[in-house]
């Protein structure tokens, strides 16, 4: 059993896991936040993309179960002298991890890492494909929020096109029975929307008022984003979460942003740092999350 | 309940046994100050909720009563299918309290000794104490009952079921002969 993607995951399977990260959110209050229920067991972080928060949190999870890690980052490694996926994960694998957690810029990869090792593989982003743990905490932020996510109008704003984490969250919010609209320019929403439930609106002022969720999404220049608006202070002025935006949303809406923020362009500070921001909730749901989807990789016979 | 079981309590039974037992508590402890009830996941958490429904009308004040969930500290981890874990919250924390740990059936002993892994992490508590509502013995662990509501000899391929009105719709304690 693997965690690749969330786009075959029920409501109900959701639901499931996110009352076990509840449960581990408990654990992470204690005066002693560990328990000892992967003792023994180790895992292999294999982060082939820079990655400062979800590699933190996998690694915290890990801790926190009494799992040991085993750390690797492409640069300083082999991987920087030109060996190749395989090679890489052969090597890591002839240590001995119960599991694997990799991101990675090939769409894809984590499957063939899967097929390769037999081991349990968690998909820790990647390409512009999937980030399945970040699809799952988000929704138990807005759950804890407002109790379910059957109902709610989520708008996510911005780079749709490259982006792994709207993907997974498109899927987790659909199956949860969220009605889910994507506000993007055109250049940045994928080619198809098939077979995505979602609506779509040219700007944040059609729909703005009409939201319970605004998730905006980073501008990811590195994968291209910035060749699909003019200029940024024209992506600001139809799709920034403005704190003058912020004042027509109503009342209970939050905000939320997967990080690392663009402070000025997505989201401004104000916004950020708001009352309705969402962005530390979604950071510490982030730990608990994990330690639910390792708990239940492993936490079971072989 | 189906042939081949024999009841062995009724509800009156179990009622009888938590009150004698709150009474020992309380004659133990000399009264009820700063004793914390832990109910363990899952029938023990209403055995500690009618516990201490007792224990509040001998003494001069309600007694808190928490939920332990002992399924992250079990030792058959990976023996098993993954465990489905609860919930664990003791409101009031259990630092210098006396911790009474209530469970529904006392066997190998080693849920209470996960019980005990899992208080440590959530505090320290001045004593610890271990109520059951039926000990059948075949202990696998140096481990025993500070409170017992019935002794019941059992062969250990024998199975014991506790029913109880907040979770099963009915009360009772049956022992069942393995085929």
């Amino acid at each position: 059993m693997s965690l690749l993607t969330l786009d075959n995951w029920t409501g109900d399977q959701i639901n499931e896991l996110l009352d076990s990260a509840q449960n581990f959110l408990e654990v992470l209050d204690r005066p002693i936040p560990k328990v000892p229920a992967l003792r023994g067991k180790t895992v292999a972080m294999m982060f082939f993309e820079p990655s400062t928060r979800t590699k933190l949190s996998f690694d915290r999870a890990a801790k926190a179960l009494s799992a040991d890690t085993l750390s690797f980052s492409p640069s300083g490694s082999s991987v920087s002298k030109g060996e190749s996926l395989k090679d890489t994960v052969q090597t890591v694998l002839a240590m001995g991890p119960d599991a694997m957690v990799i991101r990675h810029k090939a769409t894809g990869a984590p499957w063939r890492v899967a097929d390769w090792t037999g081991v349990p593989v968690v998909n820790a982003g990647d390409g512009a494909h999937q980030h399945p743990t970040q699809g799952l905490l988000d929704s138990l932020a807005i759950r804890q929020r407002f109790g379910t996510l059957a109902g709610l109008h989520i708008g996510i704003i911005g780079d749709i096109r490259h982006s792994r984490v709207a993907r997974s969250d498109i899927d987790a919010f659909t199956a949860l029975g969220a009605k889910v609209t994507l506000i993007a320019p055109r250049t940045l929403l994928p080619p198809s929307l098939d077979p995505w439930t979602v609506s779509i609106a040219p700007n944040l002022d059609e729909v703005i008022e009409d939201l319970d969720v605004v998730y905006t999404l980073r501008i990811q220049r590195e994968r291209g984003a910035g060749s699909g608006f003019p200029s940024i202070a024209e992506y600001v002025k139809r799709f920034g979460m403005t704190s003058a935006r912020a004042k027509r949303l109503k009342p209970e809406t939050v905000v939320l942003h997967p990080g690392p923020m663009n402070r000025g362009v997505e989201i401004s500070a104000s916004v950020a740092d708001g009352p309705r921001s969402l962005v530390t909730t979604q950071v510490r749901n982030g730990v608990a999350v994990r330690m639910a989807v390792l708990f239940s990789l492993l936490g079971g016979e072989k | 309940m189906t042939a081949g079981e024999k009841q062995v309590m009724i509800g009156a039974d179990i009622d009888r046994s938590l009150r004698r037992i709150a009474h020992e508590i309380v004659e133990h402890h000399q009264g009820t100050a700063d004793i914390v009830l832990v109910g363990i996941h899952t029938r023990g958490v209403p055995l500690a909720t009618r516990l201490g429904g007792f224990l509040g009308s001998l003494g001069d004040l309600p007694i808190a009563s928490g939920v332990l969930d002992i399924g992250m500290y079990r030792d058959d981890l990976g023996l098993r299918p993954t465990p489905e874990l609860g919930t664990t919250a003791v409101p009031g924390g259990i630092d210098g309290k006396h911790v009474v740990l209530v469970d529904d059936v006392l066997f190998t002993g080693r849920t209470i000794r996960a019980a005990l892994d899992a208080l440590s992490d959530l505090g320290r508590p001045s004593s610890v104490q271990l109520a059951v509502l039926v000990d059948r013995g075949h202990r696998q662990l140096p481990i025993r009952a500070d409170y017992v509501g019935k002794n019941l000899p059992t062969a250990a391929a024998e199975r014991v079921t506790v029913h109880l009105e907040e979770i099963d719709s009915d009360d009772g304690v049956w022992i069942e002969a393995s085929i």
